[in-house]
């Protein structure tokens, strides 16, 4: 999902850096809180952060024969809430950018938007939803890391299609060609996210209850343990 | 439980490998060449702008680019050992918690 240094018009490079900004800053504002009244959550955020990290240095072969990376970003979404995930996610693109040429500094916004934003608040969403009507917390999990990495790529392709309108078919022909790179490669990957991330809240739930018992989120669907 | 996370892992694992084998890679786009097999899906969207658009110039490059393959290779191996570690670490530690929970129980048992 990096869109490459120097691929978005300065105009959308400058506008989603804007829109991102007041989000890493209210993400950083919201963990230093949570970590000054709670530091025993000190070791559960740099698992999920280690997770982010991991996760989105692994490019994986897929069935439209290229590859892609799962985010990791959905995991801490869940325990710590969407906005904590926004500088953990930050922090990962931007090593990418300075270090790897993957991704890039003028596109740093957008990228963040798509990763650090869009995916963790549409995993938090759907996990309330799926804990709402009542799905046990492993189906709940599976489908809250999935889908929000499949709507991180899709956030993506519609920058992209914003940026790269079609000459004939217009944006939303753009949309399609883009969506048919990321959003259909990403299908297996995002599945895998899904399942590995189901892996690591049993593991939690087994050796963290008394740290997840008291972690909001996970309250919603205390009881129906896996 | 311990069933189900094996069944866990091996639905990762074959998602995987398996598109190693069934893969369907795409005919060339008109105007540019067929992307290589596994490329990246970034850089597919690269290729796509260059039909979309083909007078997009990019304004910035990269004020870094790892040197070679291998070093890129190098960095994103180091990314994910530095994630791996810090879960490991995390996984070793409650294990050993745990024992240490459970065995003051056991040793009083056996006195």
């Amino acid at each position: 999902m990096h869109i490459m240094e120097g691929f978005l018009p300065p105009a959308h490079s400058l506008g989603w850096a804007a829109v991102s900004i007041p989000f890493l800053a209210w993400g950083l504002r919201s963990m230093a809180r949570d970590l000054q009244a709670h530091p025993e959550r000190r070791m559960l955020l740099g698992v999920a952060s280690a997770f982010a990290f991991l996760l989105s240095a692994l490019k994986l072969p897929s069935v439209t024969g290229s590859c892609s990376h799962p985010t990791g970003v959905g995991l801490g979404a869940l325990l710590f809430g969407p906005a904590a995930m926004v500088p953990v996610g930050f922090v990962v693109l931007l090593f990418q950018a300075l270090l790897l040429a993957h991704g890039g500094l003028t596109t740093l916004g957008a990228n963040v938007f798509s990763m650090a934003i869009v995916g963790p608040f549409v995993s938090y969403g759907v996990f309330r939803a799926a804990a709402a009507i009542g799905l046990s917390r492993a189906v709940a999990v599976f489908a809250a890391a999935c889908i929000g990495d499949l709507a991180t790529y899709l956030t993506t392709s519609a920058q992209l299609a914003w940026a790269f309108p079609d000459p004939v078919g217009g944006m939303g022909a753009s949309f399609a060609k883009f969506a048919g790179i990321f959003a259909l490669t990403q299908l297996p990957i995002a599945i895998s996210e899904g399942l590995l991330t189901v892996l690591v809240v049993n593991a939690m739930t087994r050796f963290n209850a008394h740290e997840l018992r008291l972690l909001p989120v996970m309250a919603h669907v205390k009881g129906k343990a896996a | 439980m311990k069933a189900r996370t094996a069944l866990i892992w091996a639905a990762i694992i074959l998602l995987t490998v398996l598109p190693l084998w069934f893969a369907v890679v795409p005919p060339a786009e008109p105007g540019s060449e067929a992307p290589a097999a596994f490329s990246g899906a970034d850089s597919r969207a690269q290729q796509a702008i260059g039909a979309i658009a083909p007078n997009y110039k990019p304004w910035f490059a990269p004020l870094f680019e790892p040197p070679s393959g291998e070093i890129a290779s190098l960095l994103f191996a180091l990314q994910a050992a530095l994630g791996a570690g810090v879960i490991g670490f995390w996984l070793g530690m409650s294990v050993a918690r745990e024992r240490a929970q459970q065995a003051p129980v056991q040793e009083s048992h056996a006195d």
